[in-house]
């Protein structure tokens, strides 16, 4: 049983990558480290490709060591890691789409991203122009007397994002659940290439609209790993200030929303307008409700002032006074219970296996929190619980947000009454050798990775995971053997992202 | 929870506490929508959104015009869920070529008369998803669009005023598409 960084040591280090190492390993090395994820020893991190390379970022779980493996792929294939850990199937599939390099051996080769519209197959790699519409595609079959399927979307009944869901149902029990997404593909990683650090870190901030503050934020540290930038101490504690409440506005609203989706419209009601008050002081303090474009590489480009500051506290102690009772009616409403409880389960293992981070994970067990481990800056010196629960249902996901919302409230307190004077920015140098970072970074629905590679102050390569790339897959297992009508309320409880993993 | 609905009886209602620049911008913008709604469309308005691409930023703010702040329900200003019941399609994203398809379908799903309103700065041109392998461009490359709303997103402030916009300008021209 190697470590991980014994096998770091086997390959050809990549220069200049940081915070964490890359080695280019060979075949059978790759191969090795399909058979640690299947073991649940190793965690999957993110699976990319290049014009010619694979990578894949992995994390050992006992040691929470990280590092990034690639295999050059000079005949254009690779062995899959599907074949032997699930959760790369669709990665891999992606990798085929966008660069042309096939997965020898996986059981899925359908395309995923790529509907036959581009107009073009392999954009990111020899690109070759194809003609519109390719063949239907084919789902999954669920075979059984009396099944039938149910077709939804890309066009969904409520305001929110596009994607298709097939189900085989008996009766109104789910037999399987399939989805297809990729409809709101906008080809960012391809945007990416050529852009210069500002375009990049502004098309970082609208990979998924509602984790704006964590993308840029994952994104800054990557390129600031990547050059040994020291961002100021200010920039860093007011960047987990815009972090916490961007967790808070999102877990508010997603409060609301799960239990909207059982019917329960009070809860919805009272949630948006503690959100609401997260918006508007944001606005206050920042200039933007979501945001948006305020975290750039070297650190933050407005200061909170006096009046900002008191706009925060003002809502802050708002949420305080209010929110206690929302919990209650929560708790105490047996009819909501009823709704949430046991409903759409994921298990521990399979929270595991995927390596599913947030309030999917951390709702079944799993304590990932990359504040934590890997860690970064100001959470060491701040206080503050990551809570675990173990039921893996509805229920659960709602208490881990519910939870966090405390913690958060927490945290934005402590970070408002430490918050250091200085500088807010430092000057980003332009660096003509390639030089490579990687960003790690606890959005409000998980972990966002980033991994970039940078030349003359431009992206060559820019890769940004979603934590739903390891979430929508345990959506179809939640949903099984439950009703068609507790679709909603799973999904809502699960709010995956879908232009985030679309990208 | 009947604690919860009783003070909410007692408590005055959020929509009118005491006004801020944008609350004033809000209620003056409510008023003048509900003038215009009644005249043009009798008591309602119902808005099918669709995110054709969108990072679901601006879904988020379309989302806030529900709540009890902006609560555009009290003006009639319905979200439904079908094409078919509605007069509005409320576009967002830059249009990708994955969803052209289904908005086209969605368009031609709802029945005349009706608008399209393109939100946010994607929906215009793309924004900064323009020139992608994987992207059409804006909303009016694929439907024809009545109205745009820039903004990234655009508040919703914002998009209640992009609306009374519409409605007094089909008011003025009489009839629509």
């Amino acid at each position: 049983m190697p470590s991980l960084i014994d096998l770091v040591l086997t390959g050809r280090p990549a220069e200049h990558h940081a915070p964490w190492r890359r080695a280019i390993v060979d075949v059978e090395a790759w191969t090795l480290v399909a058979g640690e994820l299947a073991s649940g020893r190793w965690s999957l991190l993110g699976l990319w490709g290049e014009q010619a390379m694979v990578h894949m970022a992995v994390r050992e779980e006992e040691a929470a060591e990280i590092a990034v493996l690639s295999l050059e792929c000079a005949e254009r294939r690779f062995p899959s890691i599907g074949r032997h850990h699930p959760p790369a199937l669709r990665p891999e599939r992606t990798i085929t789409d966008l660069f042309g390099l096939a997965a020898e051996g996986s059981p899925d080769v359908r395309p995923w991203l790529d509907h036959g519209e581009w107009g073009v197959r392999h954009p990111l790699g020899d690109s070759v122009a194809s003609s519109c519409n390719s063949a239907a595609y084919t789902f999954l079959s669920a075979e059984g007397p009396g099944l039938h399927q149910i077709a939804v979307g890309p066009v969904h009944a409520g305001i929110i994002e596009p994607g298709h869901f097939r189900f085989s149902a008996s009766g109104e029990t789910v037999v399987r659940l399939e989805q297809r997404l990729g409809y709101v593909h906008k080809g960012i990683d391809g945007l990416m290439a050529g852009a210069d650090i500002d375009r990049a870190v502004r098309l970082a901030g609208r990979v998924s609209g509602d984790s704006t503050v964590a993308y840029a934020l994952a994104f800054s540290q990557a390129v600031e790993a990547a050059l040994g930038l020291k961002v100021p101490s200010r920039a860093v504690w007011l960047r987990a200030l815009l972090a916490e409440l961007e967790r808070l506005a999102n877990h508010l609203g997603d409060i609301g929303a799960i239990c909207n989706d059982a019917s329960f419209n009070l809860m919805q009601a009272h949630c948006n307008v503690l959100r609401e008050g997260i918006l508007r002081a944001a606005d206050i303090a920042f200039g933007h409700r979501l945001m948006r474009d305020i975290i750039v590489p070297g650190g933050i480009v407005r200061d909170l002032d006096a009046s900002g500051r008191a706009a925060i506290r003002a809502t802050l102690g708002d949420i305080r006074r209010r929110f206690p009772a929302l919990i209650e009616l929560y708790d105490n409403t047996a009819s909501l219970q009823d709704r949430t409880v046991a409903t759409g389960i994921v298990t521990a293992a399979l929270a595991r296996q995927y390596a599913a981070g947030g309030y999917v994970g951390r709702a079944s067990g799993r304590t990932f929190d990359a504040r934590r481990s890997p860690g970064y800056a100001p959470y060491d010196v701040l206080r503050f619980e990551v809570p675990v629960l173990d039921d893996g249902d509805v229920n659960a996901r709602v208490w881990i947000r519910i939870r966090e919302v405390e913690q958060s409230l927490s945290l934005t307190g402590q970070i408002l009454d430490r918050l250091p004077e200085g500088p807010l920015h430092v000057p980003v140098p332009s660096e003509a050798a390639p030089r490579e970072g990687m960003g790690l970074v606890e959005g409000f629905r998980g972990d966002i990775m980033v991994w970039l590679r940078l030349s003359d102050g431009r992206i060559d390569r820019g890769y940004l995971r979603d934590p739903s790339w390891f979430q929508w897959p345990l959506l179809e297992a939640a949903i099984e053997n439950n009703i068609v009508a507790d679709f909603p309320l799973c999904n809502k409880s699960f709010n995956c992202s879908y232009s985030g993993h679309d990208v | 929870m009947r604690k919860l609905l009783f003070q909410s009886l007692f408590r005055s209602p959020l929509a009118e506490q005491p006004p801020s620049p944008e609350q004033v911008a809000v209620d003056e913008l409510a008023a003048a929508f509900q003038r215009t709604a009644r005249q043009r469309l009798g008591r309602s308005l119902s808005i099918r959104e669709i995110d054709a691409g969108s990072c679901n930023g601006c879904e988020l703010e379309i989302h806030a015009l529900s709540n009890a702040y902006y609560d555009v329900e009290r003006f009639g200003i319905r979200f439904v869920a079908s094409p078919r019941h509605a007069d509005v399609l409320m576009v967002t994203g830059p249009v990708t070529k994955n969803m052209r398809e289904a908005l086209e379908r969605t368009y031609h799903a709802t029945p005349n008369p009706k608008w399209v309103v393109a939100v946010g700065d994607c929906a215009r041109d793309g924004g900064c998803f323009a020139g992608s392998y994987a992207v059409v461009g804006g909303v009016s490359q694929v439907v024809p669009v009545d109205l745009h709303i820039p903004g990234c997103p655009p508040s919703p402030a914002k998009i209640l005023q992009g609306l009374l916009s519409l409605l007094d300008r089909a008011a003025a021209n009489g009839s629509s598409s």
